[in-house]
């Protein structure tokens, strides 16, 4: 079987033509680019709004909840109510990237928001005193502090959707999960091995990426604190530094809800 | 929600295999990741190999995983068995880490508080260490059971009955009631588990609901 | 040692409270009954099963309804999955039936398969099968592969069979299910057979299929000719002159060792189905939303099989 799986991944038939590895791989990641990026619009603002005023923070528990609809359910229910109201291809693409986005707004905003709320309060105050105010302290303060945060919700978000993009082909889309259905349908386990392959290979190698990305934007002050001031922080805030770490294993809407009534219950 | 109503006795039973689907995995993979978990804290060069590991095992796409199990474990193709072993490897490679934070979130002190009046080796693990982390294995048992929901769900495309039938048959007729029964009876679903997670940790720790009347002290 | 205790017992008995709440009993076994002793002692449960589109399930719930009037203890396992999925399940004991087409049988096990009068198919098909399967009485009911285009495209470029295609087809796109792609009789079929080769494909199933084509979202589809949403969207069927997709008999394709026990129930079951009931029956499903196991319940008692 891996061999077989081998020679599928080397051979130059699975990689020729329009419907070829390379086309389908580019399909994917545009796929799963698009769902980010779409569902940063909406999570960051939202995320820094509710972590820098403490409002509405009902808003996270909300879009944890949405972690538990059915992702194959929610597509089909897209899918049927929107593709007659499309006359073109769209049909197929945006019932499949709505609900693609709907699986990674949790991931970022959870992470954003926990960034931006576990800013010590000490170090808001001082900006405040040094004469920031509203925005300037979101731009200066929050969001630089808040990055490690926010990058790892952004990495977790990717892992999720590059595994869930696969089920877009089940509504006639393209992408990687074209090899997982159409194996499937002509008891072609081979191509059906090989696809799940090359998913988890993208999201590996997306997710490396995303790390050096980390590193090098993430300041260097916060680094240097963090590995004394990790251990201490992670013990006080408990759950939110296990979920972001729980985070950056999310697949298809396996995923985790941000406990926030857990976070005060950690023994310490 | 005439749809609904005329099939009740459909949705209960597709629940009740759902139920199964995704609640024995939960309790599999619980019982692998306590000692995987406790393997990765005492021994601090496994825990970055239990780690890699347990991520990799979670990019892989449900559905491939589902049918490539009766080739792995040489099962019958529609057997649940296939979908069982399938959810306890998600199960396994979500609690490792969570089972292993949950440990190292024990503190110090207590540890060796604990070690002076006399708690050793397993008596210490599962007398002092194991009850103090269990709210972060709680939380991760809680991401585990909502994810698992969502998940079993897929398993229709490889014909194997459970809620997600709702959504399968529901598309291919054309009946929008039925799919949004479907997903409302998986949300409901997750949300039972959620809770009986929830309830069954407060009842293990008793302590924090004392601690939470003396006010947080950290 | 007795707080992992407490915690082993306590997640134990959420799941099995849980499932209590279900009324007990081990539900994954009612859902995939046992297959041990393949049904040949009476009382043993049979399974039929059904392929992943309404008709298959249709069928295979009056095949089980059949059987049940028979005295024979048989549950369905409805949207296995395609051909190649559900082969292997009655092979592995798995389900012990399934309703079939006798020509696409005989592209399944031989991809050269020539035969397209309806006898000589069935004949043949039961030579290509593997020797632990059997077919039971083929029905005249037929439901073929077609390919379909709304009335307007006909209009426009003229089509009545397939063969128009051959002009028009590299600027039209094609829905169908993804075995279509590869399928001897599929798309390579189209190509070899009339010449025609779309534009591009677009894998779609069941009513997903029809809405595509009726939006205009694929040009033309492979539709079965007894789904009820040509005559309801005024979809034309193209004509297969060369017989390219055969001739596709309802058959039920059983184990080899249930055949004796499973004839004397469906072969009357094959002998009522004409085309026009099946498209009947599939109408009430499909276009009424009704249920499979009531149309099928409703058709043997009006048929006196049930």
């Amino acid at each position: 079987m891996i061999a077989a799986i081998l020679e599928w991944l080397r051979s130059s038939d699975t990689w020729s033509g329009d419907s070829g590895l390379g086309a389908r791989i580019i399909e994917h990641l545009w796929y799963s680019l698009l769902a980010v990026a779409l569902a940063s619009l909406i999570a960051i603002p939202l995320g820094l709004w509710v972590g820098h005023t403490g409002r509405a923070r009902w808003l996270v528990s909300v879009a944890n909840s949405l972690r538990a609809v059915p992702t194959l359910g929610l597509l089909f229910a897209m899918a049927l109510w929107l593709g007659p109201k499309i006359q073109s291809d769209l049909a197929f693409l945006i019932p499949s990237i709505i609900v693609l986005v709907i699986l990674v707004i949790p991931p970022i905003l959870s992470g954003v928001y926990a960034g931006v709320e576990a800013v010590d309060p000490a170090t808001r105050d001082a900006a405040r005193g040094m004469g920031m105010r509203g925005l300037e302290v979101v731009r200066q303060v929050e969001i630089p502090n808040a990055l490690p945060l926010i990058l790892s919700g952004l990495r977790s978000a990717f892992l999720q959707v590059i595994a869930t993009a696969t089920v877009a082909a089940y509504i006639g889309l393209g992408g990687l999960g074209r090899y997982l259905i159409d194996g499937i349908k002509t008891g072609d386990y081979v191509s059906t091995a090989g696809g799940a392959v090359v998913v988890s290979v993208l999201a590996l190698l997306v997710d490396g990426l995303l790390a050096l990305v980390q590193r090098a934007v993430v300041s260097p002050g916060l680094t240097v604190d963090s590995t004394r001031a990790s251990r201490t922080r992670s013990r006080r805030r408990g759950m939110s530094a296990v979920d972001a770490e729980v985070a950056s294993n999310g697949e298809p809407s396996r995923s985790e809800p941000v406990l926030p009534e857990t976070n005060r219950r950690i023994p310490s | 929600m005439t749809w609904v109503n005329d099939h009740w006795g459909d949705i209960f039973t597709l629940a009740r295999s759902h139920v199964w689907l995704a609640g024995i995995p939960l309790v599999l993979g619980l019982l692998i990741a306590l000692p995987l978990g406790w393997a990765a804290r005492r021994w601090s060069r496994l825990y970055p190999v239990l780690i890699s590991a347990s991520g990799l095992l979670y990019t892989i796409p449900s559905l491939a995983l589902f049918v490539l199990m009766p080739i792995i474990l040489g099962t019958k193709v529609l057997d649940p068995v296939n979908v069982v072993v399938a959810m306890t490897v998600y199960t396994v490679a979500l609690l490792v880490r969570t089972v292993a934070d949950g440990l190292s979130s024990v503190p110090d002190h207590v540890l060796q508080a604990a070690r002076a009046m006399g708690y050793r080796g397993f008596r210490r693990f599962f007398g002092v260490e194991l009850p103090l982390a269990v709210p972060v294995i709680a939380a991760g048992l809680r991401v585990a059971a909502v994810s698992n929901v969502s998940i079993v769900s897929v398993a229709s495309l490889i014909g194997v009955a459970q809620l997600g039938n709702l959504l399968t048959d529901g598309y291919d007729r054309f009946i929008t009631a039925e799919i949004v029964a479907g997903i409302v009876a998986c949300v409901v679903l997750a949300l039972v588990f959620d809770g009986l997670i929830l309830l069954g940790q407060r009842l293990l720790t008793p302590w924090l609901r004392v601690r939470g009347a003396a006010g947080a002290r950290s | 040692m007795k707080r992992m205790t407490t915690v082993l017992a306590l997640s134990t008995a959420a799941i099995l409270g849980l499932s209590a709440c279900g009324g007990g009993g081990d539900p994954l076994s009612t859902d995939s009954p046992s297959p041990t002793g393949s049904g040949a002692a009476t009382g043993a449960e049979v399974v039929i099963g059904s392929a992943d589109f309404p008709e298959s399930e249709l069928l295979a719930e009056i095949y089980a309804g059949a059987l049940k009037a028979k005295g024979i203890n048989a549950t369905t396992k409805p949207r296995i999955g395609s051909r190649e999925i559900y082969l292997k399940a009655l092979e592995d004991g798995s389900i012990q039936a399934i309703p079939e087409y006798t020509g696409a049988l005989g592209f399944f096990y031989d991809k050269n398969f020539k035969e397209t009068d309806p006898e000589k198919v069935y004949t043949a098909v039961q030579g290509l099968i593997p020797a632990e399967f059997a077919l039971l009485e083929k029905s005249a009911a037929e439901d073929n592969d077609s390919i379909v285009v709304t009335k307007a495209t006909a209009d426009e470029h003229q089509l009545k069979a397939i063969g128009d295609l051959k002009a028009h087809a590299g600027d039209l796109s094609l829905g169908a299910p993804p075995e279509f792609e590869k399928r001897p009789q599929g798309i390579p079929g189209l190509t070899a057979t009339y010449g025609v080769t779309f534009g591009s494909f677009r894998p779609l199933t069941g009513q997903a299929l029809v809405q595509a084509l009726k939006n205009g979202q694929v040009d033309a589809a492979n539709i079965f000719t007894t789904d009820p949403s040509i005559a309801e969207n005024g979809f034309v069927s193209l004509e297969d002159p060369q017989k390219l997709f055969g001739s596709q008999n309802i058959v039920p394709l059983v184990a080899k060792d249930n055949a004796e026990q499973f004839a004397p129930a469906l072969d009357p079951v094959s002998k009522a189905l004409t085309t026009e009931i099946v498209s009947g029956l599939l109408k009430q499903t499909v276009v009424d939303k009704k249920d499979a196991k009531d149309v099928a319940a409703q058709f043997l008692k009006d048929n006196n099989l049930g």
